[in-house]
């Protein structure tokens, strides 16, 4: 039965990594390390593939990682879009810690009904990204400055909402938002329905040609008659939603709310599955799904380091080889030379 | 009035307004002593913004630097305790700082990726480092540091003296300036941020320029680190995070464009000094949070874009 198992994911795999080849689908990059990365545990952690049924609940590594990524995941879509545009949010962490701290601080010391938690937090982390927007869209103040000053001041708003305070909760709902289960682990429900509404936004409409062009070359999208302003100014909204939601995550997730900590250095690795998915911080061009791959690689990796018994303190180094060699992979100087090696074979 | 000038101007009048500020509120607030702490508790903050100045300047970033901090604690602490003159082990230290903010920047240059993907990756390299050397703090016991770097502090009046940390925060500063102002490597630096482009037609040798930046970024974080051991007397890999946008805020308070261009390393010292203050000033307060220096130095990064955008937009419209 296990094997059977092993077998169909090892065919899905490798069915998936020969379509993306031959489609020329920049998953196929993300996924092909992916792919590595779990052959690897194959053949050396035993213990890496073994699912469990238990009371309703699948249980597993694989379940564990899809569940930890889940945050970075629901980062990196709203990431994905901002970096798409040319632009870039250092802010989403700090951002995080806001809508979890008010979510919080509402349901323990205010006594509102966890649905307005939820929607006040949400709120919050859209007047995040508005003001976000209105600086990068409407001041045109550089992306990278104007969400320092949130990525700065956040985490003080934050600790303003709480006091100060690590704030305990213990709501049903609120708690089920980072640790339900439906089979599979909520937060990784709630990214796949994340995915599947913004992808079917972005692509089954004109807007992400919208966000890619004005992330190409922004002169020539408002020639074209595109309201560059408003749609960067959206993506950023977009983006402090995201990062919202995934601040209920994680806040639900530790049953309370710390401003110190919560999203701390998230922002990077929401920048990093970006990049590994394939879209450059230049803007233009794109990838949702990738971006998803790239996050699950990253929680991959972190968790095959803690199940080989790699300290954890030294953990930050392969993550740095990882995204330098994704770096010098999209770099123009390897590509030409990949591609004059490709000629001549 | 120059542009330069201008948004130095409301700097300087933003930091004396504070001290001001502080010394209206607070009886022993415009003490000597004071204002001596202030440049020897934010001096590797303020080493780390010099060069960070350049880095800038050019049109770049560096987020490794807090993590380079770190590491040169944890590899002069360690080596000490093994039994080396904290001498060498500095020198080497300041040798691998800027060594490793070379291959940065020849990184950056050859391959053409952005800074902030590969000082990205830096940080999380450097850090590493740190941590396989040690991963616990470790407690410098030698008497060079004990003895000599005490002995180096300079009496000012009375008790007051001025702590070895603050000379080198000052020796910095004025290095730093002279290097931007007035030699050819500080004026390659503008021309580069100012337009890549332009600055390679024009003969400057820019990739070889930009692995000479983030080699100075590098060894000004280490020589922070070492400024580092000086003021805590011991060595811990987990410390300074978060200390690269310290730097880049002091920078960004300090006049200088994160656009590249435009900038100094004198406005960059009264951008630390800024921060310090509002530290000390929380400090003096005693009833107010930390979290409120946060907000406020928030506000204050949205005060000074906001002056530096509509300033260079009125200089755009003019032309």
């Amino acid at each position: 039965m296990r094997i059977a198992i092993i077998a169909l994911f090892w065919l899905v795999m490798l069915g998936l990594l020969y379509h993306t080849r031959k489609t020329r689908n920049v998953v196929f990059w993300p996924l092909l390390a992916l792919a590595c990365l779990l052959f690897f545990n194959l053949l050396f952690t035993p213990q890496f593939y073994q699912l469990d049924w238990w009371e309703g609940h699948l249980y597993g590594v694989p379940i564990d990682i899809l569940n930890h990524s889940s945050k970075v995941a629901i980062l990196s879509l709203g990431m994905t879009l901002v970096i798409a545009c040319g632009g870039i949010d250092l802010s989403v962490g700090a951002v995080m810690a806001i809508a979890g701290a008010m979510m919080a601080m509402m349901s323990k010391e205010m006594g509102y009904s966890p649905w307005a938690c939820i929607a006040a937090a949400l709120a919050l982390g859209i007047i995040a990204g508005m003001w976000n927007g209105f600086l990068v869209a409407i001041m045109g103040i550089p992306p990278m400055v104007a969400t320092l000053i949130l990525m700065v001041a956040g985490r003080g708003v934050a600790q303003l909402i709480t006091n100060g305070q690590i704030i305990i909760f213990n709501d049903p709902i609120l708690t089920f938002i980072g640790n339900g289960f439906i089979a599979i682990p909520f937060p990784f429900i709630l990214m796949l329905i994340m995915f599947a509404l913004t992808y079917s936004f972005t692509r089954g409409t004109a807007v992400g040609y919208m966000v890619e062009s004005v992330g190409d070359n922004e002169v020539a999208a408002r020639r074209a008659g595109l309201n560059s302003r408003l749609i960067k100014y959206l993506v950023y909204v977009f983006a402090g939603f995201c990062a919202a939601v995934a601040g209920l995550v994680m806040t639900s997730n530790i049953r309370s709310a710390d401003a110190n900590n919560i999203g701390l250095n998230l922002e990077l690795d929401a920048i990093m599955s970006v990049v590994i998915g394939g879209t450059a911080m230049t803007g233009g061009r794109f990838y949702l799904a990738s971006s998803v791959v790239g996050a699950i690689l990253i929680q991959t990796l972190t968790t095959t380091m803690y199940a080989k018994d790699v300290s954890p303190v030294v953990a930050p180094v392969p993550k740095a080889l990882v995204i330098l060699a994704v770096c010098l992979l999209q770099s123009d100087r390897v590509k030409r030379y990949l591609a004059s090696r490709q000629e001549a074979a | 009035m120059n542009r330069r000038y201008m948004t130095l101007l409301i700097t300087a009048l933003v930091l004396i307004a504070l001290y001001a500020c502080g010394g209206i509120y607070f009886n022993n607030f415009m003490r000597l002593r004071v204002l001596v702490n202030l440049f020897g508790d934010n001096a590797f903050t303020g080493i780390t913004a010099v060069g960070m100045t350049f880095v800038i300047i050019s049109g770049g970033i560096d987020l490794s630097v807090a993590s380079v901090i770190a590491f040169t604690t944890i590899f002069i602490a360690q080596n000490v305790q093994n039994g080396w003159h904290p001498i060498p082990a500095m020198l080497v230290a300041l040798v691998l700082g800027a060594l490793f903010g070379a291959v940065q920047g020849w990184i950056i240059s050859f391959f053409q990726l952005p800074p902030f993907l590969v000082t990205l990756a830096g940080m999380f390299f450097a850090r590493g480092m740190g941590f396989i050397i040690n991963d616990v703090s470790i407690a410098i016991k030698h008497t060079f540091y004990s003895e000599t770097i005490r002995n180096l502090a300079i009496p000012l009046q009375g008790k007051v003296r001025l702590p070895f940390t603050a000379t080198c925060l000052i020796v910095f500063v004025i290095l730093g300036t002279i290097l931007a102002r007035y030699t050819r490597f500080g004026r390659y630096v503008y021309a580069i941020g100012s337009n890549e482009a332009s600055a390679r037609l024009m003969g400057v040798p820019v990739d070889r320029m930009k692995v000479a930046i983030y080699a100075l970024s590098g060894f000004c974080a280490a020589s922070a680190g070492i400024v580092v051991t000086f003021y805590m007397q011991s060595g811990n890999s987990s410390s300074f995070t978060g200390l690269e946008m310290d730097a880049i805020a002091a920078a960004v308070i300090g006049g200088t464009l994160l656009t590249g261009g435009v900038g100094g390393v004198p406005g960059t010292l009264m951008g630390v000094l800024i921060l310090g203050l509002i530290q000390t000033l929380i400090t003096f307060q005693g009833s107010l949070n930390n979290w409120w220096a946060k907000i406020f130095i928030g506000a204050l990064l949205f005060l000074f874009i906001s002056v530096q955008q509509i300033l260079s937009r009125r200089l755009a419209t003019r032309s």
